[in-house]
């Protein structure tokens, strides 16, 4: 184990880097898509809310690979050139923002009716309240399940391996098809997998607790 | 002049007919309590003053702006009617100051000096400017409906909705929170519609009373004639039942 290590630390913090960027830029995205579509999904429009709901169902239950190759091998073909990590992190993207405009809706909804007819009875308009009354309340609400999110994020961004994302879950597989070993190639990738992920979870634990 | 006109108001769940051929007129300044058992449309009728339930059929008139046509705006309505719920509605990501002074920023677009002297001072005016920096998880029923007061208050309202304002509290609350919409509704220009079940206070400070069941006005008289002497069967029924008590 050591040996890999020292041999090959080069590679394994290159994709500790690739894994890193990757998860952070789809945590971004996601997030910012998910909160849109979990909107969508409560509005008083029924359009909206349908193209919402559609959005949700087919990206949260499509497996996160084969949303990765469409973008890896469809779209390149037909619309634009892009590399296995800008696929990878698309799908991941993609998938990922389904299953937060879910967490987010429920946050949204599970505040009393009430909070939103006080703002609207005060002469402000749906969006100030959603804004100012709603969206504060919903997302204070829906840290903790987001957390969970963040964590399944770093862990699916190994998805990235197949599309030659370049990431841990690559270099991992590199590693145990030239060292021949494999249990403790598949080894190290777990606990740098844990080196990210561990953090992630004590620091939601911490603020479940700060916020009860 | 009036504030509030219906004109054979017509308004359904569904199939389920809430409010029923409503023909209703309140004049500016006036005060008027409506009573009926649980389930009569009271609640319901209080709510289309302000368009919180939408009305399918009649005529809606409130303040000048015709809530039957789906192109008024409800927002502008709104700034000049204020509403009291059942259950506060005190906004639980804002301290009490904050409450009250978010529409007036917001809405009005009042500066924060001006904004925060008006809110303070209508905290002292229901007794509360020493809960400012709480939240609302931190205050009694009484003060959260206070402080729902006075954030409806800081509009300026023209026409105060009650919409049993004093049902999800303690008894011993209960005196503290009248008092102040006993002030509040004894304002010359001010318009009150007061849903509520209590009868000594409906006495008190009402001009008029309605009384409804099954989605209908039954009675609408002066305060003084209907206590003394209701005219329609049911609201005898229901004065006796409740005064007994």
């Amino acid at each position: 184990m050591i040996n890999i290590i020292s041999n090959h630390w080069e590679e394994l913090l290159n994709g500790l880097g690739w894994t890193l960027l990757s998860s952070i830029l789809a945590l971004f995205f996601s997030l910012i898509i998910g909160s849109f579509f979990a909107i969508m999904e409560v509005l008083p429009s029924k359009t909206a809310r349908v193209i919402g709901q559609i959005y949700v169902e087919i990206f949260r239950n499509i497996p996160l690979l084969v949303i990765t190759m469409f973008f890896y091998l469809v779209i390149p073909m037909y619309v634009v050139k892009i590399n296995g990590f800008t696929a990878g992190t698309i799908g991941l993207t993609i998938y990922t923002s389904a299953f937060i405009a879910e967490t987010v809706r429920s946050g949204i909804q599970s505040i009393d009716i009430g909070q939103m007819e006080g703002a609207r009875s005060t002469g402000m308009t749906y969006w100030q309240s959603m804004r100012y009354i709603i969206l504060p309340q919903a997302f204070k609400i829906v840290i903790p399940p987001l957390g969970n999110q963040f964590v399944n994020l770093v862990k699916n961004s190994s998805v990235l391996a197949f599309v030659a994302g370049f990431d841990l879950m690559y270099q991992g597989n590199m590693l145990a098809s030239t060292t021949f070993d494999t249990i403790n190639s598949y080894l190290i990738v777990g606990l740098l997998y844990l080196v990210i992920t561990l953090p992630m979870s004590y620091y939601m634990q911490h603020l479940e607790k700060k916020m009860a | 002049m009036s504030m509030i006109e219906f004109h054979d108001v017509q308004k359904y769940y569904g199939k389920f007919h809430a409010l029923k051929d409503i023909n209703l007129t309140i004049d500016k300044g006036e005060t008027v309590v409506l009573i009926g058992p649980s389930g009569s449309g009271k609640s319901t009728l209080a709510r289309t003053v302000n368009g919180l339930e939408d009305i399918q059929d009649g005529k809606l008139i409130v303040n000048g702006r015709d809530l039957s046509n789906p192109k008024t705006n409800i927002n502008l309505l709104r700034k000049d009617v204020g509403m009291v719920f059942q259950h506060f509605n005190l906004y639980q990501n804002k301290n009490v100051l904050e409450n009250v002074m978010l529409a007036p920023r917001i809405v009005l677009k009042l500066s924060e000096e001006e904004n925060k002297q008006r809110a303070i001072e209508m905290l002292k005016m229901v007794g509360l400017e020493d809960k400012a920096e709480n939240m609302p998880s931190q205050i009694s029923g009484g003060q959260a409906q206070r402080v729902a007061i006075a954030r409806s208050l800081a509009m300026k309202p023209k026409c105060m909705l009650f919409d049993e304002p004093t049902s999800a509290l303690d008894p011993e609350m209960i005196d503290d929170v009248l008092q102040v919409i006993k002030e509040v509704a004894s304002r010359g220009d001010m318009t009150s519609l007061i849903v509520t079940h209590e009868m000594g206070f409906a006495k008190e400070v009402a001009d008029r009373v309605i009384f409804m069941d099954d989605g209908q006005i039954l009675e609408d008289s002066d305060t003084k004639s209907f206590f003394a002497n209701p005219q329609n069967e049911r609201a005898k029924k229901f004065l006796s039942k409740i005064i007994s008590h």
